[in-house]
C-alpha cells in the first residue's frame, strides 16, 4: 500500500476536510454550545479540553465507556493465574514437604491471587484505556486547527467532524458561530 | 518565624483551596519550573543536587563493595540475621503508602485537596519503593539471581519457589505495587505532557514531550475513558496498598517469634506506613513550596488536612502499641510478657523511647489549631515522625531477635559504618530521583487542579447569580 492510499484510507490529507472547530473561554459554555449543536441534528460530536469538562459527555452524545466490562474479565484471568501456578507448582510439578504444610490449599494462594488481580486489572485498565482511545497516535487531523496547542491550556473546543451526514463546511461553521464559538475554521485532513 | 506569622492565608474564614484565578496562570506556574527558560533553575537547586548525587554515589560504592566482599560488610550476625537492611526495606515501603493513599484513597473520597500534591505523593511512593527493594536484592548476597524470586522456569536451578512462604508473597506485593503505582502516575502525567508539547518550541523538547504524550489531544471521548480507567486504578490501588503492608508483616507475623507472631501486625503496620509516609510528604512539600514558590497552590489547607491526617493515623499506632502491651500481659505467655518488657527496659530501652516520643506523644500537638498551622512545627514533626517510624521498625526487629529463647544465643547489634553509609545512600538516591522530577517534570497536576478551579469558579458564579437574583 503506497502513503496515499494509507492517507486515503484513515481519511488524512490537504484534499480531505476533518471538522469544523471552535474554541470556547470556560467549559460552561463549551456544554451550552454542544447541547445546542446537537439539537440541530449533528450526530459525529467531540471535543477537546485541557481537563475533562462535566456534562459534556451527555451534551454532545458521548457513550459511556465500556473499558470496566474488558478490566473485570482481565481481573478473573489473574485470580485464576495465580491459583492455577500455585497449585501446579505444589501439588503436580514439585511436590515437596515444608513445615508438614498440605501441597496446595486455597488459603495459602489468597495473597498472591489477590496481587495478581491488581496486576492484570492494571495492565488491562491501562493498555485498554489507550487501546480504545486509538492511541498513541503520531498525527491527527485536530492538530491542524490553530487553537489546537491551547486545548491542553484555556481553550474548550467544539468539533463537528466532516463524516457527520448534515456537516457542510461553510452552513457548520456558520452553526458554530451561532452558538458563540470564536475562531471557527474548517479544518483540512 | 516572623514570615509565617504574617502569611495573610492565616487570616482568612473559609478560604478557598487553589488560589488562582486563571486557566492559563496556571499552565504558566507550573510549566516554567520544567521548561527553565522563563525561570533560571536557581543555583541553589543544582548544588543541592550535586550533594544528594554524591550521597547515592556513596550508595554505589557501598553496594559495590558488599558485592564484591559479601555480605559480612553488614552488621547482620546470629542472632540477628535481619537488621538494618530488613528494617529500612519496611522503612521506605512504608512512606510510599502515603502516595498511594493520597493518589487513590482520597480520590474516591472525592477530597478535592489532593489534587495539589498527588503527583508528587505519587512520585515519592516510586522513589521509595526502589530504595526500598535495593535492601532486600542485596541481602540476598547475589543479587544478579533476582530472577530467581519470580516463577520463571529455569535451567541453572530447575526449582520452584516456595509459595507457602510469606517471602514469596512479598516478592509478588511489591513488585506489583510498583508497577500499578508506575501506570497510575504515568496516565496521571500524560494530560500534562501533552500540556508541555503544545507549549514548547524547541524541536527536541517536541519530539520527547510528543512521543511521551501518546499523541494526547484532549478529546472528550478520551477523556471518558481515561476518567473511567483512572478511577479503576484507583479502585484497585486502594486495596493493594493496605495489602502490601500487610504482606509485609506477613514475613514478621507468621514466624513463631516473640514480639511478631501477633494477628495485630497487618493493621498495625499499615496504620504506621500511612503515618511515615504523610510525614514524608510533608517534609518535601515544605521544602518544595518554599523553593519554588507554590504557596498559592499547595495552601495552608492543604497542609492541615496532611497534619490531621498524621495526627489520626499516628494515634491509631499509639492505640496499636498500647493492645500490644496489654495483650503481652492479658495472654499469660511468659516469652511474649518478656519480650515487651525487654523492649520498653531492656538493652534498646533507648530505641523503644524514641520511638514511643515521635510517634505517639509529639504528633499530640497536632490537636491544636496553631500548631497544625505553623510551618516550624509542621517541619519538624514531619521529621521526627520518620525518626520515630525508623526506630519502630528496628525495634521490632532487633529486641526479638537479640533475645532468642535459648539465653545463650543472646545477643547485642551493632551496625557496621558500611550498614550506615547505605542507609544514607538510600535516602540521596532518594532525593535525587524527587529533585530531578521536580525539575523535570510537572510536579503539580496540572489538569486536575484546573478541574478543582473550574469547580471553585462554577461555585463563585452560582453564589454571584443568586445575589443577582435577590436584588
Amino acid at each position: 500500500m503506497t502513503l496515499d492510499e494509507l492517507k486515503d484510507k484513515i481519511g488524512i490529507g490537504e484534499d480531505k476536510v476533518y471538522a469544523a472547530m471552535g474554541a470556547f473561554d470556560n467549559p460552561d459554555d463549551l456544554v451550552e454550545a454542544g447541547r445546542k449543536i446537537r439539537e440541530m441534528g449533528y450526530t459525529k460530536l467531540d471535543a477537546m479540553s485541557p481537563f475533562p469538562v462535566h456534562g459534556i459527555d451527555d451534551a454532545i452524545g458521548v457513550p459511556a465507556s465500556k473499558l470496566g466490562w474488558l478490566v473485570i474479565w482481565f481481573s478473573a484471568l489473574g485470580a485464576l493465574t495465580a491459583v492455577t501456578l500455585i497449585w501446579y507448582v505444589g501439588a503436580v510439578d514439585y511436590r515437596l514437604v515444608i513445615g508438614g504444610k498440605p501441597f496446595f490449599d486455597f488459603s495459602y494462594t489468597i495473597p498472591i491471587a489477590f496481587e495478581l488481580t491488581v496486576l492484570f486489572s492494571a495492565f488491562a485498565s491501562f493498555l485498554g484505556m489507550w487501546a480504545i482511545n486509538g492511541l498513541p497516535r503520531l498525527y491527527h487531523p485536530s492538530f491542524n486547527y490553530s487553537q489546537a496547542h491551547r486545548a491542553s491550556d484555556d481553550l474548550f473546543i467544539l468539533v463537528v467532524e466532516a463524516n457527520d451526514p448534515k456537516f457542510n463546511p461553510q452552513q457548520t461553521a456558520e452553526h458554530l458561530r451561532s452558538v458563540g464559538a470564536g475562531d471557527v475554521e474548517v479544518v483540512e485532513g | 518565624m516572623s514570615a509565617v506569622l504574617q502569611d495573610p492565608q492565616l487570616m482568612e474564614v473559609n478560604p478557598p483551596l487553589v488560589r488562582t484565578e486563571d486557566y492559563h496562570d496556571l499552565t504558566e506556574q507550573i510549566s516554567v519550573i520544567v521548561e527553565g527558560d522563563v525561570v533560571k533553575t536557581p543555583l541553589k537547586y543544582w548544588i543541592t543536587l550535586a550533594i544528594t548525587a554524591s550521597v547515592t554515589g556513596i550508595l554505589g560504592l557501598m553496594l559495590a563493595y558488599l558485592v564484591s566482599t559479601g555480605i559480612g560488610v553488614w552488621g547482620n550476625n546470629r542472632p540477628i540475621g535481619w537488621a538494618w537492611d530488613i528494617t529500612n526495606f519496611v522503612f521506605w515501603i512504608g512512606i510510599g503508602h502515603a502516595g498511594t493513599l493520597i493518589s487513590a484513597i482520597l480520590f474516591l473520597f472525592r477530597q478535592k485537596w489532593r489534587t495539589s500534591i498527588n503527583r508528587s505523593a505519587e512520585a515519592m511512593t516510586l522513589f521509595a519503593v526502589m530504595c526500598a527493594g535495593i535492601f532486600p536484592l542485596f541481602h540476598t548476597g547475589r543479587p544478579w539471581r533476582a530472577y530467581w524470586l519470580f516463577p520463571i522456569p529455569n535451567t541453572d536451578l530447575n526449582l520452584w519457589q516456595n509459595f507457602r512462604s510469606p517471602l514469596i508473597w512479598d516478592v509478588f506485593a511489591v513488585s506489583t505495587y510498583f508497577t500499578v503505582s508506575l501506570l497510575f502516575w504515568f496516565t496521571g502525567l500524560v494530560p500534562d505532557l501533552a500540556t508541555l508539547r503544545d507549549r514548547t518550541t524547541n524541536k527536541l523538547k517536541q519530539w520527547i514531550f510528543g512521543a511521551l504524550s501518546l499523541g494526547w489531544r484532549g478529546s472528550a471521548r478520551h477523556w471518558s475513558n481515561y476518567e473511567k480507567a483512572y478511577l479503576i486504578l484507583a479502585a484497585i490501588s486502594t486495596p493493594l496498598v493496605l495489602s502490601v503492608h500487610s504482606i509485609v508483616s506477613f514475613d514478621f507475623a507468621t514466624s513463631v517469634i516473640p514480639g511478631w507472631h501477633t494477628t495485630i501486625f497487618p493493621p498495625y503496620f499499615v496504620a504506621g506506613a500511612i503515618f511515615s509516609g504523610f510525614a514524608c510528604v510533608m517534609t518535601l512539600l515544605l521544602i518544595a513550596r518554599w523553593t519554588l514558590n507554590l504557596q498559592n497552590l499547595i495552601t495552608i489547607k492543604h497542609l492541615e488536612n496532611m497534619n490531621k491526617i498524621i495526627l489520626v493515623t499516628g494515634s491509631v499506632v499509639g492505640y496499636a502499641y498500647a493492645t500490644e502491651f496489654f495483650i503481652a500481659w492479658y495472654s499469660g505467655n511468659l516469652y511474649e510478657r518478656f519480650t515487651f518488657l525487654n523492649r520498653a527496659f531492656g538493652p534498646y530501652w533507648w530505641a523503644a523511647w524514641s520511638m514511643y516520643s515521635c510517634n505517639i506523644f509529639i504528633p499530640q500537638l497536632y490537636w491544636f489549631k496553631k500548631m497544625r498551622n505553623n510551618l516550624w512545627v509542621m517541619f519538624v514533626i514531619s521529621i521526627t515522625t520518620n525518626i520515630g517510624m525508623w526506630f519502630e521498625r528496628f525495634v521490632i526487629i532487633a529486641t526479638s531477635l537479640t533475645r532468642d529463647f535459648l539465653p545463650t544465643s543472646w545477643g547485642y547489634f551493632h551496625p557496621t559504618y558500611v550498614d550506615m553509609l547505605t542507609f544514607a545512600g538510600t535516602i540521596g538516591l532518594f532525593l535525587t530521583l524527587f529533585l530531578v522530577f521536580a525539575r523535570f517534570l510537572p510536579m503539580i497536576a496540572i489538569s486536575e487542579v484546573k478541574g478543582v478551579l473550574a469547580v471553585q469558579k462554577h461555585q463563585f458564579t452560582d453564589k454571584e447569580v443568586v445575589a443577582h437574583d435577590l436584588r
